[in-house]
């Protein structure tokens, strides 16, 4: 197996976005991850999936420094978080974005004002250039423009989602993290949040990492696609997890959810042709 | 430990003539880290106050989206304005922003204080009368399915009635008991240290007694529940609220008032004479303690005096009040748990609002019992 839980290498000379060597977390007696091993390279989205209770959120959660790292190393845009803090923690804050599942977004605050607490955290812009900047996101995500001064709770689901995207896009980050980005959302909904982030990711150059169970996004959107087995990560490309000789993988993609998405998928390629 | 963000090197700008066209040539670092201050910073280099006409970005090392949206703003952003970039990436920002901001934002609306405030004023009005209007509604709810509940006396939910009542008397005990307790000390204390002035001291029996059954007790007590379990039930309906929990039930054919407000409600009206009575006494033992202390009294020196002097209805006075405060104390409580909506801030909101409202009310109606009484004549 190559480097950082890869199948084939695919590194092809780009940098590494993330890399975690040897991670371990622990919940008690109870071991989620042992020894884990994952790379990101720059420029691509790579689609984090799991069985229930795998702990893909869990290893979210670790990579974004929100659960403490027993053992093992995390190497985030060149720079190792183990015992970050101060400065130096908060300005690599500031180059990454995380999507909450169910959004996040602060309650008390309109949607432009969210977007805008990153800006003024990190950047400390006047007003008016942070309202054009909060305009802008609110515009990229495909949000209506009176969205700006509505209050969270005024939103539907997927305009939390897509609210919420748009403040971790705030500071333009290299990382991008998002947690079930279409959980919840209806079939063309989900189509069109792949679509736009595979644009966003284009066009501003992000690197993302989604936990996804979507099987639509994964095909469509995931230049990679990182498994949870066995307390470690397996990553490839599409091909080669079909490919991949595990009872659970075998189960996700070959199941009867998994084959008739990949019979639409090259349908939709042959058709294309 | 350095961070692999190279030097943020300055944004620099400079405005060209080429081709007979009005030129603006930026360079250096645009980024939203970048770009701080920069009005001031850079002033705009005045083309001879032609508009730019084309925006050269090939000197640009770094970019981001605010950078772009910087870049327009200073070049004042025209439709035609033509761009040159070096590398495919920075021209897709480019076009991006610009078709992203293309239109225009939302307008964000101040309006001024006096405005404000009176907007404050008529919106609390609004909401006042709306939430008077609904609890009217409520309370019309509440009676109805009691009354249905009179002709099928299942429908009380007798096991939910004594579960609600162990929280909110068998649990509320031991503080009301304490508190009452010191309260009627307190008050023993200074009746003995005002009377003894005209040398009327052992009337501070009286006060004790007098106090503690028509207000001290009861008042105290309703305050404690309201705190307590008037809280608790906003609470509680509120989380099953933002759960959808009681949209559930409705769709299961549940009625949210039987099952969730009349057992807290019923239960309420029980507690509230039980742990009013209980504070009463606790309070007269704190009087009696004060007493044998300031006053050399014997505890039964102090009851014979307190049998003598004090009348059973100022006993029976707090005992009317006592079920219902329990009963609006409950209803306030439950009824704010089912305005909840939405998120779970608004259970906090409105927990804090039902103690408030329920506290003002319980004295409220003080007010009209000790008018009802004096006009009664006891």
């Amino acid at each position: 197996m190559a480097d950082g839980g890869q199948i084939v290498d695919h590194r092809d000379g780009r940098d590494l976005v993330l890399k975690l060597r040897g991670i371990r977390t622990q919940f008690g007696e109870q071991v989620v991850h042992d020894n884990l091993d994952f790379d990101m390279f720059r420029g691509e989205i790579v689609g984090l999936v799991g069985g229930s209770g795998t702990g893909k959120s869990v290893l979210l959660q670790t990579i974004i420094g929100l659960n403490p790292v027993r053992k093992g190393e995390i190497e985030m845009l060149g720079v190792n978080t183990r015992g970050l803090r101060g400065k130096a923690q908060h300005e690599l804050q500031g180059r990454t974005g995380v999507q909450f599942q169910d959004g996040a977004l602060f309650s008390s605050l309109t949607v432009a004002e969210n977007i805008m607490v990153p800006i003024r955290e990190h950047a400390g812009l006047d007003e008016p250039s942070m309202r054009a900047i909060a305009a802008l996101k609110i515009n990229l995500v495909g949000l209506p423009p009176d969205t700006g001064n509505k209050k969270p709770s005024e939103l539907s689901g997927g305009m939390r989602k897509r609210a919420s995207l748009a403040r971790a896009l705030a500071l333009d980050p290299d990382l991008l993290f998002l947690d079930e980005p279409t959980a919840g959302l209806d079939p063309i909904g989900a189509a069109h949040y792949d679509d736009l982030v595979k644009s966003l990711q284009k066009s501003l150059g992000l690197s993302v990492l989604m936990v996804t169970h979507d099987l639509d996004s994964l095909y469509s959107v995931c230049d990679r696609i990182a498994v949870l087995l066995d307390k470690r990560v397996v990553a490839g490309t599409m091909d080669e997890l079909l490919a991949y000789d595990h009872p659970w993988v075998r189960e996700y993609f070959h199941g009867p959810r998994g084959l008739e998405t990949a019979r639409l998928e090259l349908k939709a390629a042959s058709d294309g042709k | 430990m350095a961070v692999a963000r190279p030097a943020p090197r300055q944004p620099t700008l400079h405005h060209a003539e080429r081709d007979g066209k009005s030129v603006l040539e930026v360079a250096g670092t645009w980024t939203v880290f970048s770009i701080r201050g920069l009005g001031k910073r850079l002033r705009l280099p005045s083309g001879g106050g032609r508009p730019v006409q084309m925006i050269d970005a090939r000197g640009v090392r770094r970019l981001d989206s605010a950078g772009v949206l910087e870049i327009l703003r200073l070049a004042g952003d025209g439709p035609d304005v033509e761009i040159e970039t070096s590398t495919p990436g920075h021209a897709d920002l480019f076009k991006v922003v610009r078709d992203g901001s293309r239109e225009t934002p939302h307008p964000h609306v101040d309006i001024n204080w006096i405005a404000h405030w009176l907007d404050e004023v008529g919106r609390s009005l609004v909401d006042a009368s709306r939430q008077v209007l609904a609890l009217c509604a409520f309370l019309g709810e509440i009676l109805v399915i009691f009354a249905q509940a009179f002709l099928d006396p299942r429908r009380f939910r007798p096991t939910a009635v004594v579960r609600q009542m162990y929280e909110a008397w068998i649990k509320a005990l031991a503080i009301v008991g304490v508190l009452c307790f010191l309260i009627g000390v307190v008050t023993a204390y200074q009746g003995v240290q005002q009377l003894r002035q005209f040398g009327a001291e052992t009337f501070a029996v009286e006060a004790v007694g007098i106090g503690m059954f028509r207000e001290l007790g009861v008042l105290l007590t309703a305050i404690i529940v309201a705190g307590r379990s008037g809280s608790a039930f906003t609470a509680q309906i509120g989380t099953m609220q933002v759960n959808l929990e009681v949209d559930a039930m409705r769709t299961m054919g549940l009625n949210p008032v039987e099952w969730l407000v009349l057992p807290r409600i019923l239960a309420l009206t029980l507690t509230m004479p039980l742990l009013a009575f209980w504070g009463d006494m606790a309070g007269l033992l704190g009087g009696a303690v004060a007493c044998t202390i300031y006053l050399d009294f014997t505890f039964v020196q102090f009851f014979a005096r307190l049998r003598d002097t004090v009348g059973i209805w100022h006993f029976y006075t707090g005992m009317i009040k006592a079920p219902v405060f329990g009963m609006i104390i409950a209803t306030i409580g439950c009824f704010e748990g089912l305005q909840v909506r939405g998120s779970a801030e608004s259970v906090g909101l409105l927990t804090t609002r039902s103690v408030v409202e329920a506290i003002f009310c319980v004295i409220v109606l003080d007010a009209v019992f000790s008018i009802i009484f004096l006009l009664a004549g006891v």
